[in-house]
């Protein structure tokens, strides 16, 4: 690999924001026909490096150049002529479209002036089947799940002929079976000499994937490593800056936790609760200061049973009881009125209102609450938005910036003070840790912790069982639309015990 | 240079240019006559009041993501509407029977904008097809009420909302200016504004936070009908008569142009009600200053396009940068490495 020359290289890269030096400074080396990962927390400037080499943003100094020659990347465009292609984190393209429209928007084959339909169809359809995917291509993309769209947004992405292939986090909505097809696309374009560079934060992914790394940390280079030099300690440490004691103090606390919870009053009680083609009925109790986790692959209905419990979706069957009082769901509005909260795994377009600055965005509920008529004093507002900018260490730091600036994992954190402010009985929290690095990870789970230790009871959905597991006092198993079984957290039950759950229905 | 960068910059330029051509054109610019203000600025003053009714309503509606076709409707029915029962009147000066026929049309006009409203956010049809309907209805229905004939009335207290004067001030624009300071209090003063604003920045996420969207959505449709039922008050007064067929006839258009000089996104979200107001100043200001400078009648329109035209490209970072950037692209250099 050292003997080649590489197909791209940034030195000195600069970008600066107002008030902000995203990129100080920082080299990056990408060689032909290696998988490459960008390690760093939110916010250390991977996606602005990202965005600079697809020609989203200018860059402020430093050089650019590909295959040796220096080049000025002033758009998409531009980027995809010079080679580099990109398939963004959240997929980006047009649902409404077929999926053959979708791989060849913008260079649809045409003879005369006129898209030659057929043809476009039989590419695509060659196109899929390299990468193992059988599709109706000229169905719209929307019928399809977000785990499929992501593959057409890499077919897309793999048939301009790349040189450079940019995979901004395409493993965070795949399960275990798609993220295996994913990779061995990988490294069959990988052979074929293209150079990839591969976002993601699972580190399992990265150490069964990557050839070698790079790691930033608040827009500097802290280092560039061969894989097999570091192990998965280090280069946490190198990515966040300070020990993993955070974690481990973690797991202490959880285990004392568990014991605790007997005895405590039910908040919340379901019994029978479905609708029809979203979940199966289900009963459903959680306790004051208990965590309850589900589990289950992407699509078990995890989402769909916690909505039902925020009014979100309205239930066609069943009762549902909040402390002991039998009670009618009809809106999210009733359900605050209860002290419950829910904080959507749709970040983006369920969550964080992106024009709204994080002040906004974080007085947002308790305002609802109380109705437009009584705002909440500013002087007060600042009080709340400091404090919960300080404790949940938000960063920027900055209460005005329209909240669409900041990275994933600290927009996580606003969607959580939003909630925490309204202090709820019960908080349901739907895979707030997607997407978020190792660190906030941590600080998510502990706060979900001290939560708990505190007397509100959380519903907790995420995808990582090893999460679901450190956390949750009773973990909850979903398979196929379907509660399957309800497991107490004891010492014996462990990840592959729930696994085996969710592969094979009920167990014993 | 933040200055420059200020959205509201480039409209105030223009407008500032318009008044100084005034200036030099009008003979009466600004005089004291017979106790009061007069000359083109206070006709411009004046004229503007149903304008700047009509966008301030529009604005509310376009932060939460929607639009109001019918507001020309809603003010020819209106007037139609006042001007039906003043010329039943026994006494057409008498000022209190005028004040109950103005809160009867002011009641209609919020009764329609309900309509709107209830399409919009409970039936959940698309604003702009929501509002169309209204806006054809509607001025079908201010032709029933006048039997299709222009009802005149001589009505003192009435015609005052036109073309009075209190304090040497015309009365049409202090209405104007009140409505203004009351709506920047109702949204600024209160929770609603940031509520607007986020209905419109997403109305899913806004849901999930426990928002009674459907509620403030057909608010400000209500409050769009009351402030558009207003200005047909208000331009009926003025021309002493209801005339169904050109009360409002596309004030919608000028009314939306307002609201997005003013830097307010037709997507919704943010807005902004003083740049409306001066929006819809600027927009009042144009359309006296083409018949001022004496443009050919058949030239107006497109002259006013023009002007329109080079106000939004000055609006755009985009084009400035295009337009200007061989020029300065170095002391702007300069100035990013400074930073």
């Amino acid at each position: 690999m050292g003997e080649q020359p590489p197909v791209l290289e940034m030195t000195g890269i600069r970008k600066v924001f107002p008030g902000v030096v995203a990129l100080d400074g920082v080299d990056f080396r990408l060689f032909p026909g290696e998988i490459h990962a960008l390690m760093g927390e939110n916010g250390a400037g991977k996606s602005t490096l990202i965005k600079t080499l697809t020609g989203v943003y200018e860059i402020d100094g430093g050089e650019i150049k590909l295959g040796g020659a220096p080049v000025r990347i002033s758009g998409p465009l531009q980027a995809q002529q010079a080679g580099v292609s990109t398939v963004y984190q959240e997929v980006n393209l047009c649902t409404n479209l077929s999926v053959a429209e979708n791989i060849f928007i913008g260079r649809e084959p045409r003879k005369f002036g006129k898209i030659q339909w057929g043809k476009m169809r039989r590419r695509a359809a060659e196109l899929l089947a390299r990468l193992e995917l059988d599709l109706d291509v000229s169905a719209p993309l929307d019928t399809y799940s977000l785990a499929i769209q992501q593959m057409v947004a890499i077919a897309r992405a793999v048939d301009i002929e790349a040189r450079v292939l940019i995979l901004d986090e395409p493993t965070s909505s795949l399960d275990a079976s798609e993220v295996e097809q994913l990779f061995r696309v990988m490294r069959r374009l990988k052979e074929s000499g293209v150079a990839i560079l591969f976002v993601s934060h699972f580190l399992d992914q990265i150490y069964e994937i990557s050839d070698r790394l790079t790691v930033l940390r608040n827009g500097q280079l802290i280092g560039e490593h061969k894989i097999e030099e570091l192990s998965q300690v280090q280069l946490v440490e190198k990515m966040i800056g300070k020990e993993l004691a955070a974690l481990e103090d973690l797991e202490d606390k959880a285990q004392s936790n568990r014991e605790r919870a007997a005895g405590a009053q039910p908040v919340l009680e379901a019994k029978g609760l479905g609708r029809t083609g979203a979940i199966a009925p289900y009963d459903l109790t959680i306790h004051e200061g208990e965590v309850v986790g589900l589990a289950g692959l992407l699509g078990s209905g995890r989402t769909e049973l916690a909505r039902l419990l925020f009014g979100a979706d309205k239930p066609d069957q069943g009762e549902l009881k909040v402390a002991g009082k039998p009670v009618n769901l009809r809106s999210p509005q009733v359900a605050m009125k209860h002290g419950i909260a829910f904080s959507s795994e749709n970040r983006r377009t369920e969550g964080i209102i992106g024009d709204l600055s994080v002040r906004e965005n974080i007085i947002l509920a308790l305002q609802a609450s109380r109705g437009w008529t009584r705002p909440i004093p500013r002087k007060k507002q600042d009080e709340i938005v400091d404090k919960y900018i300080k404790a949940l260490q938000i960063r920027p730091a900055d209460p005005e910036r329209p909240v669409r600036n900041l990275s994933g994992g600290n927009q996580q954190k606003v969607l959580l003070a939003r909630w925490l402010i309204t202090e709820p009985k019960l908080l349901i929290i739907d895979e707030p840790t997607r997407g978020i690095d190792v660190g906030a990870k941590a600080e998510i789970q502990k706060l979900v912790a001290e939560l708990s230790d505190g007397g509100m009871a959380v519903l907790f959905v995420s995808a990582e069982l090893e999460e679901v597991l450190r956390l949750s006092h009773q973990i909850l198993v979903l398979r196929d639309r379907r509660l399957v079984e309800k497991l107490e957290n004891t010492a014996d039950v462990d990840a592959d015990r729930i696994m085996q759950t969710i592969a094979s229905g009920a167990t014993s | 240079m933040t200055i420059l960068k200020n959205r509201l910059f480039w409209p105030s330029l223009i407008l500032a240019i318009l008044l100084g051509i005034n200036m030099f054109t009008s003979q009466q610019f600004l005089m004291i006559q017979d106790g009061h203000l007069f000359g083109t600025l206070i006709d411009i003053l004046r004229g503007s009041a149903p304008l700047i009714l009509v966008a301030l309503g529009m604005t509310l509606v376009i932060a939460t993501g929607g639009i109001d076709l019918s507001v020309g409707s809603v003010m020819a029915i209106s007037g139609a509407v006042a001007c039906l029962l003043i010329s039943e009147l026994g006494d057409q000066n008498s000022v209190g029977s005028v004040l109950l026929i103005i809160g009867i049309a002011i009641g209609a006009s919020l009764l329609l904008g309900l309509w709107n409203g209830v399409l919009v956010a409970a039936v959940g049809i698309q604003p702009i097809i929501a509002t169309l309907i209204l806006m054809v209805a509607g001025r079908g229905v201010a032709q029933l009420i006048t039997e299709g004939q222009i009802i005149n009335v001589r009505s003192e207290p009435y015609a005052t909302l036109g073309s009075g004067f209190f304090l040497a001030v015309p009365v049409a624009f202090l209405i104007a200016a009140a409505a203004v300071v009351l709506t920047i209090l109702l949204t600024r003063r209160t929770a609603l504004g940031l509520l607007l604003e986020s209905v419109g920045g997403s109305p899913t996420a806004s849901r999930l936070a426990g928002i009674g969207a459907r509620r403030i959505t057909i608010m400000v449709y209500v409050v769009a009908g009351g402030l558009a039922g207003l200005a047909g008050l208000i331009y009926s007064a003025n021309i002493r008569s209801a005339d169904s067929i050109s009360a409002g006839s596309l004030i919608e258009l000028d009314a939306i142009l307002a609201v997005v000089i003013g830097g307010t996104a037709l997507i919704g979200g943010r807005f902004s009600v003083a740049g409306t107001v001066l929006g819809a100043i600027l927009i009042q200001t144009l359309t006296v200053t083409v018949v001022a400078i004496d443009i050919r009648p058949e030239a107006n329109l497109l002259f006013k396009a023009v002007v329109v035209v080079a106000l939004c490209l000055s609006q755009s970072p985009d084009f400035r940068a295009k337009v200007f950037g061989r020029f300065k692209s170095r002391p702007a250099a300069r100035e990013v490495a400074a930073a």
